[in-house]
């Protein structure tokens, strides 16, 4: 809309060295009451959805509160018990070593990815078979992986067996199941964050690989000299995104242990949820809601810190 | 270009207007419509039956059931009593009706026209009187009930050598296992073809567990320890229902998880990492890894249904006291305090409560209806599918069994159970744990 008003070129005339300010005011206000019709669902949408419900958890968090019931004031009383209560720091435990495998495995494997489709192929078809997992649900891609892993009847556990090894417990022993289900989120979003991080490749101008070339850099030295450097802010954006995505992890847990063997998987969303929805403890839920959300403020803020993230090294 | 898209806003919004006034139309014109939800699939051809029926009886009335899965099913119960979607009658359980009695979500069926003829003695002794509140109100009309069994594989037991007279007689103690232990030792086979009470056996590479796996049973141990448990005479609480003091650090209690969850060391019940969501006991009974399975008589069409195994059940066993002991459990119709439509609601759950449609249901040959009548109903239907149904109704009629456990704060009782009784599974914790989780729960219950 603003393309069509700025591409008419000025007339070098008096007239309209005259006529121009008052028509760039009432341009100006057009456009304001356009821009607001534009913004409005959004901020709408982030009124209702988020500003709202967040203030709402927050007072929440200082109450008794069973849905049904009207609150009722607590002050601070459910982040005593928070700050008393051992499930609540193991299910937190839990959730960083979810998070750390997470998202080590999955920004490596994704960078890698990245690099190869930018260096090596240009192939759409690839790139839509690297994105397949992504279409898949969450809630999809854990039913079957649950069932391919399945300690006695999964096909996962059949080859295993049929090359003479023990059956492996990838979802039902304490050791092996987070790692595992961090693994299946890996296979699942690897796709999509390599085509974030290719899309920022994409942005590294192709003659500094030639003057790099020029100079006698090998492809492996390129990497580490010219593309990681210049891929550091959206790899910083990248990582911001998927570790505030990876703590919020929920719903592949849901399907595939519900927090089992003895809270080995109970991850913080998970026991949050279990709080509100299975025990009416809606107050108390709120609590560890907002200690999820400072946590992550806090990691977000470091994490943007020391990437810095908001400038490039591309002069 | 902008009041094209000004116009364009302006439409969409119209539409959003007028299809949310179409949606709230909908809902006011549904004062004669009853909504009705459960969970089981198995049973949802007699309960359709049993609307149709209804409805011919009251013309112009419209039952619209909606059947999901137990899990979704308490989810979005919960959700929708918050959004007030709430439906007006559903299928409730007997582990969350406390919960929902005190956020009193539930209207008391003996103050509406209909449901207040509901009587005691109408159903199976226990029954109706489990639906009764602390306030003395009737929250559930009896729909069905079920008591647990095990399920043996025919085939698997004839090689061990082990008679169906012997299996339905077996006896059990906390010390050896008894006869119990015996026979499902009997019935564990390892890879190199040796049995559990063989020398060599090895424990770790188990082809047939004698004893399906369950995981760890939570707080309630139905298909689990609990007929051990209340065979030594020990009961969850302090009373039958409504207890305020939970028993689980009880010697008793302790002595029955130790030597349960034994079983998995000793190689006759898997360990509780094969058990998963996807590998419950039917599985495992089904596929051939697991030779018999305590499980409920809602399961019985499933393990009679697998093909090539040809199965059959047998009694719990004996215990210390010199009697056994099964669970009995029933479940019951609720109507919402703030159903859209009471009336129709409690005409539909009166007809749901009547011998008529509980003889419907007991002639599907899937569950057993709280009625003695849709009861023998039931039997009569299993056995013209050729199957036995007296470990079930046997302890009924010897008043055998014992109620599930009903107390406030159920589910913060099961949420502190369920790690505490999987810490002993799969990691060996000693049983003395359940001291501090008792005290826990007991201390909740004493607020």
């Amino acid at each position: 809309m603003t393309v069509t008003s700025t591409a008419s070129p000025p007339l070098s005339t008096a007239k309209s060295a005259v006529t121009r300010p008052l028509r760039r005011i009432t341009r100006h206000r057009g456009d304001g009451a356009l821009a607001a019709v534009f913004i409005a669902p959004a901020l709408l949408g982030f009124l209702v959805f988020l500003l709202w419900p967040t203030l709402r958890g927050i007072y929440l968090s200082f109450t008794q509160f069973n849905l049904l019931t009207p609150p009722r004031w607590a002050g601070l009383d459910n982040y005593v018990r928070m700050v008393n209560d051992p499930v609540f720091w193991e299910s937190l435990a839990v959730t960083v070593e979810y998070v750390v495998i997470n998202i080590g495995v999955q920004t490596m494997a994704a960078l890698a990815v990245a690099v190869l489709m930018q260096r090596l192929t240009r192939s759409a078809l690839l790139r839509s078979v690297v994105l397949a997992p992504y279409l898949v649900s969450n809630v999809v891609a854990g039913i079957v992986w649950l069932w391919m892993l399945d300690t006695q009847l999964g096909i996962g556990n059949q080859i295993i067996g049929a090359f003479g090894f023990e059956h492996i417990p990838f979802l039902t022993d304490e050791a092996w199941a987070i790692p595992t289900i961090a693994l299946i989120n890996v296979w699942r979003h690897v796709g999509y964050t390599a085509l974030l991080l290719f899309a920022g490749l994409q942005a590294i101008p192709g003659d500094v690989y030639e003057a790099a070339k020029v100079d006698g850099a090998s492809e492996w030295r390129m990497f580490w000299r010219v593309t990681l450097p210049l891929l550091r802010p959206v790899l910083a954006v990248v990582l911001i995104m998927t570790v505030i995505g990876s703590f919020q992890v929920f719903d592949t847990v849901a399907v595939t242990t519900l927090g089992g063997p003895a809270n080995a998987t109970n991850v913080l969303q998970l026991y949050i949820y279990n709080s509100a929805f299975g025990r009416f403890q809606f107050g108390y839920a709120s609590a560890m809601s907002v200690a999820l959300l400072a946590v992550l403020s806090v990691i977000t803020v470091i994490q943007y810190r020391m990437t810095r993230a908001g400038h490039t090294d591309l002069g | 270009m902008r009041s094209r898209a000004v116009t364009a806003l302006t439409g969409a919004l119209a539409l959003a207007i007028v299809s949310g006034c179409a949606s709230g139309d909908a809902t006011r014109s549904a004062s004669r419509t009853v909504t009705y939800w459960l969970w089981d699939a198995n049973q949802l051809p007699a309960y359709e039956t049993c609307a149709q029926d209804f409805e011919k009886r009251n013309p112009g009335l419209d039952v619209r059931i909606t059947q999901m899965g137990w899990n979704d099913y308490w989810t979005k119960l919960t959700a929708s009593f918050i959004a007030g979607t709430q439906p007006d009658v559903f299928t409730d359980h007997i582990s969350k009706f406390a919960q929902f009695a005190d956020l009193k979500v539930l209207a008391p069926l003996d103050e509406l026209p209909y449901t207040n003829k509901i009587e005691d003695s109408d159903y199976q002794p226990g029954l109706a009187s489990a639906w009764t509140g602390q306030d003395g109100h009737r929250y559930g009309a009896p729909k069905d009930w079920d008591t647990v069994a095990l399920f043996y594989n025919k085939e698997m037991a004839r090689e061990a050598g082990l008679s169906p007279e012997e299996l339905n007689n077996l006896t059990w103690n906390p010390e050896d296992g008894g006869t119990f232990e015996k026979a499902i030792a009997r019935l564990t086979v390892d890879e190199n073809g040796r049995r559990g009470d063989e020398k060599g056996f090895d424990p770790r590479r188990v082809k047939v567990y004698g004893l399906a796996t369950n995981d760890a049973g939570d707080s309630d141990g139905q298909t689990h320890w609990s007929s051990f448990a209340a065979s030594t005479g020990w009961h969850y609480t302090d009373k039958k229902t409504w207890g305020t003091r939970y028993n689980y650090d009880d010697p008793r209690f302790k002595e029955t998880i130790d030597w349960y969850f034994g079983l998995a060391k000793k190689g006759y019940l898997p360990p509780q990492k094969d058990f998963s969501e996807t590998n419950g006991p039917e599985v495992q009974f089904g596929s051939g890894t697991a030779a018999t399975a305590l499980h409920g008589s809602w399961m019985i069409q499933t393990y009679y249904g697998f093909k090539g195994v040809d199965a059959a059940t047998a009694r719990t066993p004996v215990g210390p006291t010199g009697k056994r002991a099964t669970m009995m459990n029933g479940l019951a119709d609720s109507i919402t305090r703030n159903a859209r439509n009471k009336e129709g609601a409690a005409k539909w759950v009166a007809h749901l409560a009547s011998a008529d449609c509980q003889r419907t249901v007991g002639r599907s040959g899937v569950v057993f209806p709280a009625t003695k009548d849709g009861t023998d109903t039931a039997v009569r239907a299993y056995a013209e599918d050729g199957i036995d149904v007296d470990a079930f109704t046997e302890p009924v009629a010897e008043k055998a069994t014992f109620p599930f456990p009903i107390t406030d704060f159920g589910a913060d009782v099961h949420g502190l159970m369920r790690p505490a009784m999987q810490d002993i599974y799969a990691n060996d914790a000693p049983v003395d744990t359940l001291d501090r989780t008792n005290d826990q729960i007991n201390l909740l219950l004493s607020q």
